[in-house]
């Protein structure tokens, strides 16, 4: 038997979650909660059979069953608000937002050594798209320093990133540190408004000791990815990675696409793509 | 002293960039000493891309910023210290850093279509007592009444002169002037104009004393053009120019030339040269601290610098995407034979 979930926030993230849920061979996404009788995204969830409400997460817990997961697609503070609720009524919380109330978890790096907390927070998008390949090299050899830049469409990035970009690039400097492996992490975002959109892309720098195996760290790096396209099919590498001597260490570059499925956001928000492509993964391992 | 028009000196800014960020506390607190005794108001010293712009992808500085930014606080007896910072490289706690060691005006800089990510900063930086600019960069890719709209989120957050940033010296003289006047009807008493060029056209003074008939209040420049691309609008040629049309600046000509020759100049690695690729920049509209980055990957995967640049300008990438310069030398790497 499929485990139930709840998606609370109807926007274009949790409109997405849906559509990617409707095909989870494990989750059976039965409530869609907002705070809009009006949006869009309740009428599509309708659609497709959930049952939905305005009311937000009061509404989803004087349901009855309650779901077995939540997936919170709202904001920070409504995250923090709502998670001693989901706590209290025994749901599991797989957060969306960067509200960071239980551990942060990237598929295919750390998800089985937190794959039974109530809470798990996804870090930010540009964490889920580098974090993995910093990892792919600490694997190999450490890693002293890691840097990278996200370039994203300026269309895909939200109110809530542009009010505190800061927290985006603090929070994942942070995973390229606690989650990647790195010993000093820096990131950088960029946001680009050519139209027709950019598809995100992501360069990561690590920089490593100038006699690490290179052939090794290439390997451990095109593995990865397969291993991420595996529930992110647009996440590719551009090129193979590129060394280069930079002081004293040796630098290794890493260049990364991420185009959407286009289940409900446009191709180019791969960064968002990446999110709900990752929440389902979390929501998946957790049922 | 009344002016006309305050000048920031950006040598030991946009300098960086053409210094590779290998900046000396000596060679900072010479050129300080020296444009501070000319008479220049404010002197930005920061990283070429701003605070926090020490990295892999712009450059690792030599000295940290925050040091060098001390050593131009004790040394200037005038003029005050600025410091720049883009939202997404640095964060907030390196504006406090900057204030903490003295800097006194906080300059933020957004592609010109973003201003909306630097709401924060710029709230942040009143709060601590700064004086603020806000930089559009880019501003010849979007039209007068566009960059306006962006201007005013700027001013309604606490900017105090908006800037129009001809980051790729495309802007050709009444392009300059519409901009300005259409953020100067814009913003009203809100907030001043300024303006910043760069020369990749040979347009820099020619465009700043536009950008002044239209309105702007701050003209930023580099003494000896020292800055990125083909560099930026030459302090003391602006100055002379301005004395010529009787705009008072409070720089002192002669002294400005000297500071020029004798204490700029030695600490240029070359001349800002308006050669084939500076020349691309303008012509096509590409971000000036790329001019470095196109020179070393043309070198290390040998391929054409000037087709990088093209390339960047096709991709329409914006300051911060110096990473995919990278790739496009790649793709230019394999495609030849």
């Amino acid at each position: 038997m499929k485990v139930t979930a709840a998606i609370v926030g109807s926007g274009n993230i949790g409109t997405d979650l849906l559509y990617k849920l409707l095909r989870s061979p494990v989750i059976e996404p039965r409530w869609m909660a907002g705070i809009d009788p009006d949006s869009p995204g309740l009428h599509r969830a309708a659609q497709h059979g959930l049952v939905t409400g305005a009311g937000g997460a009061d509404w989803l817990l004087s349901q009855n069953p309650l779901p077995d997961l939540v997936f919170e697609a709202t904001s920070a503070s409504v995250h923090r608000a709502n998670a001693p609720a989901y706590a209290k009524a025994g749901i599991r919380a797989i957060d969306l937002t960067p509200a960071a109330v239980g551990p942060s978890v990237v598929p295919e790096v750390n998800l089985g050594e937190h794959r039974d907390a109530p809470n798990l927070n996804l870090t930010t998008c540009g964490g889920q798209a580098t974090i993995p390949m910093v990892h792919a090299v600490s694997q190999v050899t450490p890693v002293s320093y890691a840097e990278i830049v996200a370039s994203v469409a300026s269309r895909s990035a939200g109110p809530g990133t542009r009010a505190n970009i800061d927290e985006f690039t603090r929070t994942t400097s942070r995973g390229l540190e606690s989650i990647g492996g790195a010993a000093r992490g820096k990131a950088i975002i960029v946001l680009n408004p050519a139209e027709p959109p950019l598809i995100m892309r992501d360069t990561i720098f690590c920089a490593v000791s100038p006699d690490a195996d290179t052939a090794a760290i290439s390997k451990s790096v095109t593995e990865r990815v397969t291993e991420i396209a595996r529930y992110v099919p647009g996440y590719r590498l551009l090129d193979e990675p590129q060394f280069d001597r930079v002081g004293d260490v040796l630098r290794v570059g890493i260049f990364v696409e991420v185009e959407g499925s286009g289940d409900y956001l446009p191709k180019y928000a791969g960064n968002l793509d990446i999110m709900t492509a990752a929440a389902v993964r979390v929501g998946e391992a957790m049922a | 002293m009344t002016v006309d028009v305050r000048i920031t000196d950006s040598s030991l800014r946009d300098g960086s960039h053409a210094k590779r960020h290998q900046f000396t506390a000596e060679e900072v607190a010479s050129i300080v000493a020296a444009l501070d005794a000319a008479g220049v108001p404010v002197i930005e010293v920061t990283h070429g891309d701003g605070l926090g712009g020490s990295s892999f992808t712009y450059g690792l500085s030599r000295t940290p910023e925050q040091e060098l930014i001390s050593v131009a606080v004790r040394t200037a007896t005038r003029a005050k210290i600025a410091f720049l910072m883009l939202p997404g490289v640095g964060v907030i706690d390196d504006i406090r850093a900057a204030a903490g060691n003295g800097a006194s005006v906080c300059r933020i800089a957004t592609h010109c279509t973003e201003a909306d990510i630097a709401v924060q900063h710029f709230g942040l930086a009143r709060d601590l007592g700064l004086e603020t600019v806000g930089f559009l960069m880019m501003a010849h890719s979007l039209p007068p009444e566009r960059l306006a709209e962006q201007a005013r989120i700027m001013a309604d957050a606490g900017c105090q002169c908006v800037y129009v940033v001809d980051s790729a010296g495309a802007l050709v003289l009444d392009q300059v002037g519409d901009r300005v006047a259409a953020l100067v009807a814009e913003l009203g008493d809100a907030a001043q104009v300024g303006f910043h060029g760069h020369e990749n056209l040979g347009l820099g003074v020619a465009n700043s004393v536009l950008a002044y008939r239209a309105g702007a209040k701050q003209i930023d420049g580099s003494t000896r053009r020292f800055g990125a691309g083909a560099g930026n609008t030459p302090v003391e040629a602006f100055v002379g120019v301005c004395d010529k049309l009787g705009i008072r600046t409070g720089v002192d000509f002669f002294k400005i030339v000297d500071a020029a020759e004798d204490v700029v100049r030695p600490a240029m690695p070359d001349e800002c040269k308006l050669d084939r690729m500076a020349l691309i920049m303008g012509y096509a509209g590409v971000y000036s601290s790329f001019l470095l980055h196109a020179w070393s990957l043309a070198e290390r995967y040998q391929v054409s610098g000037a087709e990088i640049l093209v390339k960047a300008g096709e991709r329409r990438l914006v300051g911060g995407q110096e990473d995919q310069l990278i790739g496009i030398a790649r793709e230019l790497a394999l495609r030849t034979p």
